[in-house]
């Protein structure tokens, strides 16, 4: 019994060793180069498809161990998910987690100094925050209303675009123009939404990535407007409603009495994105309790039963689709606030399948996944950048941050084995008459659209 | 005296290729009664709901559902203009064949069940009560802004929902399961939800594909009594399609045979019982004692 467990395992390493072999033959094993006479030849690299197969059957072999293991002891483990978090632990968890955000950068500051602390307050802090926004805009589109969307960045750079002209060629202030870019995408939205409303499935997806890339070439293409791949620079900076952040008599600091730094522009953009974030959220968690977001949960169970149940299912998904891509509006205003400068590179389809992967990963439907997948995905990204000494091992050239993907998608493969539906993957009725019990994952629909 | 007819079928034929689904069927429902529609498999029952509910469109006929007691002078008159249904003196008119599926539900008030059960199975029952009550909270709320903002009359409209579906619940027995999923439900207390669902919308007509499929005998009888009472309290019609002739027999007023998308008989369930078409179609018959039949029905 025992030997025939470890055979297949052994059987199982093999196969994964012959695929890798298999593979990296055409890839690895031959190295097209240029010499000193800029004439091609060819460098055979057996030895490192050598190490790349051992290594395969190796690690096969091992995880194969750790997954066998992991089976043997499943009761512990559903017991705990079944039971969940009770709502009030929910609560409590949620109300601890705001606070440890706005204490956030302070603390850094207190900790790391003015200069130490920038690279975390702006890089993980801002930049996870504006993650979790696009998540949690995309969570009424995907995780609510059950609409696959491959393209909502489009909605991201309409926002940021929006900001860029209005900023520069109207002059008009971020605080104006952040409602405003927020009905532009929501505008966006409506247009998107119209089209693809017989859609369903996987041609709701294609059509939508269609979207996502047609209004990035759009930005590329239309110079008179965009200034192409260029971008538009020198966008004024955001301002403590009319006071800016500069080191003058009437800059910020010295109107409220402070020593100057230049981080505080940067932990105002911080709080700013987080009050923009949490804002976000209340809207969510308020939809759900209207009719408007159960009838999106409504659609994304059963259209069919929506429609015979009298429910204007075109109004239902172009609110969906309209009022994900306000979210995605004003946090594309805000990136382009923050970054003072907007390219169409920033808004390739890599950013939807990021956003959309937050999304996945969160738990479809669940604010709170989001958020853990947000760090994970854009946390775990960001640290890659930290992770220099590696260059001591692959050499100079070695790039971490090239391997942003590959986190991912080790991330996903985590995900299918163990949380299929994402990490938070329960869901909490609108209403209840005794007793909110979570919904189990298996009843809900993940919707087509 | 007979009630006047609430859903007037009258020449429905609906194609799809070259199969005739139903070919030239014209009936009756009474308000205030249970119609029951029956005939053997694939005779087109599904198919004449879906019309009825729009969810098909027929390609010749018409449909017109009535309150009131609109003359047929007025529902000429809708019938030439382009409009989809009217109010008049006598009565108001829905023309059933011109509207979308949503519509009838919401405008004509026709609600209805699946054959296959089509609950919202990851949302309580009770959320699946409430989504039924979605167009008048929408209201309520403002369309959304003034429900956002907290203001207005969207939390007694919400309150007031929240009793009808209590009612419902204890009506279906269920009130100890209003907050557990519905797909979590065993099968015959998902039909009933689905029935309480429908109820929720305030039909004048609820149509009902087989809700007694897939039933024990305690449930059927359980349903039947269900059937009854929102004849009863609430005055809606029934239509429904149903296999158990036993339940056929027991609660409708009003019986239609359909065979091969035609109706070969109409009439009260004793007199059904002892129809040689409807016992001809359900038991078989030789081809030329089938021929004779056919002759007989005109067809």
């Amino acid at each position: 019994m025992r030997t025939e467990g470890f055979l297949s395992k052994v059987k199982s390493a093999g196969l994964a060793a012959l695929i890798m072999a298999a593979l990296s033959f055409p890839i690895v094993a031959y190295h097209a180069d240029m010499d000193l006479t800029r004439g091609l030849f060819l460098e055979s690299r057996w030895p490192l498809v050598a190490i790349l197969v051992g290594g395969t059957f190796i690690l096969r072999l091992l995880s194969e161990f750790v997954f066998a293991w992991m089976r043997g002891r499943p009761a512990a483990a559903t017991r705990k998910t079944k039971q969940g978090i009770s709502p009030r632990a929910f609560h409590l968890i949620g109300f601890a987690g705001i606070g440890a955000l706005i204490a956030f950068p302070l603390a850094a500051v207190f900790m790391l100094g003015p200069a130490g602390s920038l690279k975390w307050i702006d890089n993980y802090g801002i930049q996870i925050l504006i993650y979790v926004m696009l998540g949690w805009g995309l969570n009424i589109v995907v995780g609510l209303a059950g609409l696959l969307d491959l393209g909502y960045v489009a909605f991201y750079a309409v926002g940021a675009y929006a900001y860029a002209l209005l900023a520069t060629d109207l002059g008009w202030s971020f605080w104006l123009c952040l409602p405003i870019c927020g009905a532009i995408a929501a505008l966006f939205g409506l247009a998107l939404g119209f089209p693809v409303l017989r859609l369903r499935g996987d041609y709701l997806a294609i059509v939508t990535l269609a979207f996502g890339e047609i209004t990035r070439i759009v930005a590329v293409n239309w110079t008179a407007l965009t200034n192409g791949d260029a971008g538009i620079s020198l966008l004024p900076k955001i301002t403590f409603f009319g006071i800016p952040f500069s080191k003058g008599a009437e800059g910020f600091a010295s109107h409220f009495r402070l020593p100057f730094f230049p981080i505080e522009r940067t932990i105002f953009l911080y709080y700013l994105i987080l009050a923009l974030a949490l804002l976000t959220n209340f809207l969510t968690l308020r939809l759900r309790r209207l009719p408007l977001g159960r009838v999106w949960e409504a659609l994304r169970e059963d259209e069919i039963a929506c429609r015979s149940l009298g429910i204007d299912t075109v109004a239902a998904k172009l609110s969906a689709f309209a009022i994900g891509a306000l979210i995605a509006g004003i946090a594309g205003a805000f990136f382009a606030v923050r970054q003072g400068f907007v390219s169409p590179s920033s808004f390739g389809f890599i950013e939807s399948a990021t956003i959309l992967s937050i999304v996945v990963l969160g738990g479809a439907g669940s604010q709170a996944g989001n958020v853990l997948a947000a760090i994970l995905i854009i946390g775990g990204s960001e640290f890659l950048r930290e992770l220099d000494v590696l260059q001591e091992f692959f050499g100079y050239t070695f790039d971490p941050t090239q391997y942003r993907m590959l986190l991912v998608g080790l991330a996903m493969v985590a995900m299918m084995n163990w949380r299929p539906r994402g990490l938070v993957a329960t869901r909490r009725p609108s209403i209840f008459l005794k007793k909110a019990k979570p919904v189990a994952v298996e009843l809900i629909a993940e919707g087509r659209g | 005296m007979t009630a006047p007819p609430l859903l007037r079928v009258e020449h429905l034929t609906i194609r799809f290729g070259g199969l005739t689904a139903i070919d030239d069927a014209s009936f009756e429902a009474r308000r205030g009664e249970i119609t029951a529609l029956i005939g053997p498999n694939g005779a087109g029952k599904t198919t004449l709901f879906n019309c009825i509910t729009g969810f098909y469109k027929p390609d010749i006929g018409r449909i017109v559902l009535m309150q009131g007691e609109p003359n047929t002078a007025d529902i000429d008159r809708l019938t030439r203009s382009v409009r989809r249904h009217g109010i008049f003196a006598s009565g108001c008119i829905c023309l059933l064949e011109r509207m979308s599926d949503a519509e009838i539900a919401r405008r004509a008030r026709v609600a209805r069940t699946f054959q296959n059960i089509r609950l919202f199975s990851g949302m309580t029952a009770l959320e699946n009560l409430i989504v039924a009550r979605h167009n008048p909270l929408m209201a309520a709320s403002g369309y959304t802004i003034l429900g956002l903002l907290g203001i207005g009359a969207y939390r007694s409209a919400e309150k007031e929902a929240i009793e009808t579906a209590k009612y419902w619940l204890a009506q279906i027995g269920l009130t100890e399961r209003a907050d557990d999923a519905a797909g979590s439900l065993s099968y015959g207390a998902q039909r009933q939800l689905e029935i309480a669902r429908a109820m929720m919308t305030e039909p004048v007509l609820l149509c009902l594909d087989e809700p007694a499929a897939g039933l024990n005998s305690a449930e059927s009888s359980k349903l039947n009594e269900l059937l009854r009472d929102i004849r009863k309290t609430h005055g809606t019609s029934i239509l429904l399609i149903e296999h158990d002739m036993s339940v056929v027999m027991s609660i409708s007023n009003h019986v239609i045979v359909l065979d091969y998308g035609r109706k070969i008989a109409d009439g009260t369930p004793s007199a059904i019982r002892c129809n040689e078409n409807v016992i001809a179609a359900y038991l078989g018959v030789e081809d030329d004692e089938l021929r004779l039949a056919e002759t007989k029905v005109g067809a």
